[in-house]
């Protein structure tokens, strides 16, 4: 067995953290959409839709994301359907996603203080309006810095993918490390791309809730 | 469609998932316990100790929150034993939730901390309080007080997070429930009530540890 | 207590004839909330042009009867009408059509802090009166500089002090051109150097003939401007009448315990 140099461990590492990325990106994209959509059923769809969506959120935040891999893939499969890791990672993440950010979101626009919402409402203006113009505008200011933190942990989340068989860095890493009997340096290797990862969009988080908040309101 | 589910050859294995939840509480307990510890130690490092040591509390928080868990316990397990460190996966599980609930209770009690109002600390140390009494009994309680809503939450993500160890074969639920589907090949079903399960997990421990808290840590 | 900066050389009551029928018609209104009743039956008429305090201590309903005129408060009991038209609450289209003819403007300004000043100023008319941006912009225009703030137009709101806050306040509210003003303690968030620039305006308002319902502390104010004085204890109203006699010659024992307190 030839011996692996770090280059070799390390270029295999970076092929595959391509699929992280990618998966990252549409469990991100993809849970934003839903979670924007569950955002605007909630807040006009009168009582029962904010409950059932309290309870959706609930559900998501209570129960762990390797679970909730593990019923897409088997879920899915009950179906017929042919379900692939990339579905099944896939569809997991961008609910598990969409569960978070409405959440997020929904606190951001209800820390929006009622003043707000009695001074568009004396002059007149309807539901829709004083979303659109007056509320949405100030929620939105809120929610960027709280929504880029999230990213960071949907990036963690697709570490869990692999065990469902999806072949992201953590999985490329498990396979590696059996490959070249050097596990201490190959997690090493993981451990150091997810940080080279992360931490850049967690200092930006960081950077955009202090500037939120020197600006006020 | 013609699916049928049978629920009831996953719940005839009930001896198998009381021992998972028995391992799941078990390992969250002792994360939490010594986690806590480990995070209030850390805040106070960061809050008055020497420049060197808040560095390396500082890396240790950062390196923790920027990396998957999965990894982490994946390093402690796998990656260990190549410096000569063999751990039962058990020790492991244990080891990389502590480490993984330290890191994150750093952070929350240290903001709990640093909201500690001026005036509070002039009032102990004019009563010539040590600095030690003064953050034991002075600071650390009402922080604790301020951010036990997030400190709860992230002892709930932890115990969910614990999940991970079953690839370890750590005996905890989500092993239980693929140990269940090896058998009987009822896959979603039982992956479905070990879900359900965990619900009910966290739903009961964030009413525990609400209980708990203003008991035993802050006394309101 | 503090006493309004300059006095203008107007008179202290408008001259401005008021019209007969009551532009506001409230009738034996209740309102709880949960078990705590905080209106326990007022009867109240205002006439168009009127200008009314309604004064007492904290807990007594003065504001919460001001809300309920707008709708921001539900009423359990009672009629409440405005212009003839009785409230609605559960009509949206109802409660939008009551409120381009009742303004409100608040203690805590409420000021839209994403938009400039002019922008706040034209927010409702564009969207609900449907006027266009051009118009809007020039009527904002007018309105600030009757307010005192016309070079303030692109200021962002958080750039203005207090005084000037409320007074781009006012401003939005005028812009929908109500038909009565409802003003809910505006001056009580202000520093004392403050609260005479606001003042000055609300009394250029009551000579002009708009129709005002004012909660205040200002009691000085009170007495200068408005044609009728309400006081309120414990959800009712006490004690009602012309400035003058309910300020010299105090009726009930409530009254003349609330007066006195204010002069410690």
């Amino acid at each position: 067995m030839t011996d692996f140099s770090l280059w070799d461990i390390l270029r295999n590492l970076l092929l595959a953290l391509r699929w992280t990325v990618v998966l990252s990106l549409i469990a991100f994209v993809g849970g934003g959409v839903v979670g924007g959509l569950l955002l605007f059923a909630r807040l006009s769809g009168g009582p029962f839709v904010d409950r059932l969506i309290g309870l959706y959120v609930q559900v998501f935040q209570g129960t762990p994301l390797l679970m909730q891999l593990f019923l897409a893939y088997f879920g899915i499969a009950l179906f017929g359907v042919d379900v692939s890791a990339w579905t099944a990672a896939s569809v997991a993440l961008t609910l598990y996603t969409s569960a978070f950010l409405t959440e997020i979101w929904r606190g951001c626009v209800a820390s929006i203080p009622k003043g707000q919402w009695e001074a568009s409402g004396s002059l007149a203006l309807g539901f829709g309006e004083q979303m659109r113009h007056v509320i949405l505008p100030q929620a939105t200011r809120i929610a960027v810095a709280p929504t880029v933190g999230f990213l960071v942990q949907v990036i963690k989340g697709t570490a869990l993918a692999s065990v469902i068989g999806f072949i992201e860095l953590t999985k490329a890493g498990s396979m590696i490390s059996n490959a070249t009997f050097k596990p201490f340096v190959v997690f090493s290797c993981v451990a150091l791309l997810y940080f080279v990862l992360c931490f850049p969009v967690s200092l930006y988080a960081k950077n955009l809730e202090r500037k939120i908040n020197v600006a006020g309101r | 469609m013609g699916i049928e589910f049978d629920f009831g050859a996953v719940l005839g294995q009930w001896p198998l998932l009381v021992r998972g939840v028995t391992w799941t509480l078990g390992l969250t307990a002792i994360a939490t316990v010594i986690g806590m510890v480990v995070g209030v130690a850390c805040a106070w490092a960061r809050a008055g100790g020497p420049t060197w040591l808040r560095w390396v509390v500082g890396s240790y928080v950062e390196l923790i929150r920027n990396t998957p868990f999965i990894v982490q316990l994946f390093f402690i397990f796998f990656g260990l034993p190549s410096l000569g460190v063999r751990l039962s996966s058990e020790t492991a599980s244990v080891i990389a939730m502590t480490l993984n609930l330290g890191a994150y209770a750093a952070e929350i009690v240290r903001a709990g901390i640093e909201a500690t109002p001026r005036g509070q600390l002039e009032a102990a140390r004019s009563l010539a309080m040590t600095e030690r009494q003064v953050f034991l009994d002075v600071v650390l309680p009402p922080s604790l007080g301020r951010v036990w809503p997030a400190m709860t939450s992230q002892i709930v993500i932890v115990m969910l997070g614990s999940a991970v160890c079953g690839q370890i074969s750590t005996q905890e639920l989500s092993y239980a429930a693929n140990l269940i589907q090896s058998r009987n090949f009822r896959a979603f079903e039982a992956f479905i009530i070990a879900t359900v399960i965990y619900l009910a997990l966290s739903v009961a421990a964030r009413r525990l540890l609400n209980w708990a808290g203003p008991k035993y840590f802050f006394g309101r | 207590m503090s006493l309004v900066a300059e006095a203008p050389a107007s008179e202290a009551a408008p001259a401005v004839p008021v019209s007969a029928a009551p532009i506001v018609r409230i009738t034996a209104l209740r309102k709880s909330y949960g078990s705590n009743e905080v209106l326990k039956g007022i009867d109240l008429e205002v006439r168009r042009g009127e200008v009314i305090a309604i004064i007492g201590k904290s807990g007594s309903g003065k504001s919460t009867l001001l809300r309920c005129i707008n709708g921001l408060e539900v009423f359990q009991e009672g009629s409440l009408t405005v212009d003839g038209k009785p409230l609605l609450h559960e009509s949206a289209m109802a409660m939008r059509e009551l409120r381009q003819h009742v303004g409100m403007i608040f203690q805590s300004f409420n000021l839209f802090p994403h938009l400039t000043v002019g922008k706040n100023v034209m927010l409702a008319p564009t969207l609900v009166k449907k006027r266009s941006a051009v118009e809007a912009a020039s009527q904002a225009r007018k309105l600030l500089a009757r307010v005192g703030l016309a070079e303030k137009f692109d200021a962002m709101p958080d750039q203005l002090s207090g005084g000037q806050q409320q007074r781009v306040a006012i401003a939005r509210a005028l812009a929908m051109e109500p038909a009565v003003l409802l003003c809910d303690e505006i001056t009580s968030a202000l520093d004392p150097e403050l609260v005479g620039e606001v003042l000055r305006v609300v009394e250029s308002l009551a000579v002009e003939g708009m129709t005002l319902l004012m909660v205040t502390h200002e009691m000085s104010f009170a007495r200068k401007v408005s044609d009728r004085v309400i006081f309120m204890h414990q959800g009712r109203v006490h004690e009602m009448g012309p400035p003058a006699e309910l300020f010299g010659s105090p009726r009930t024992p409530e009254l003349q315990q609330f007066l006195s307190s204010l002069h410690d």
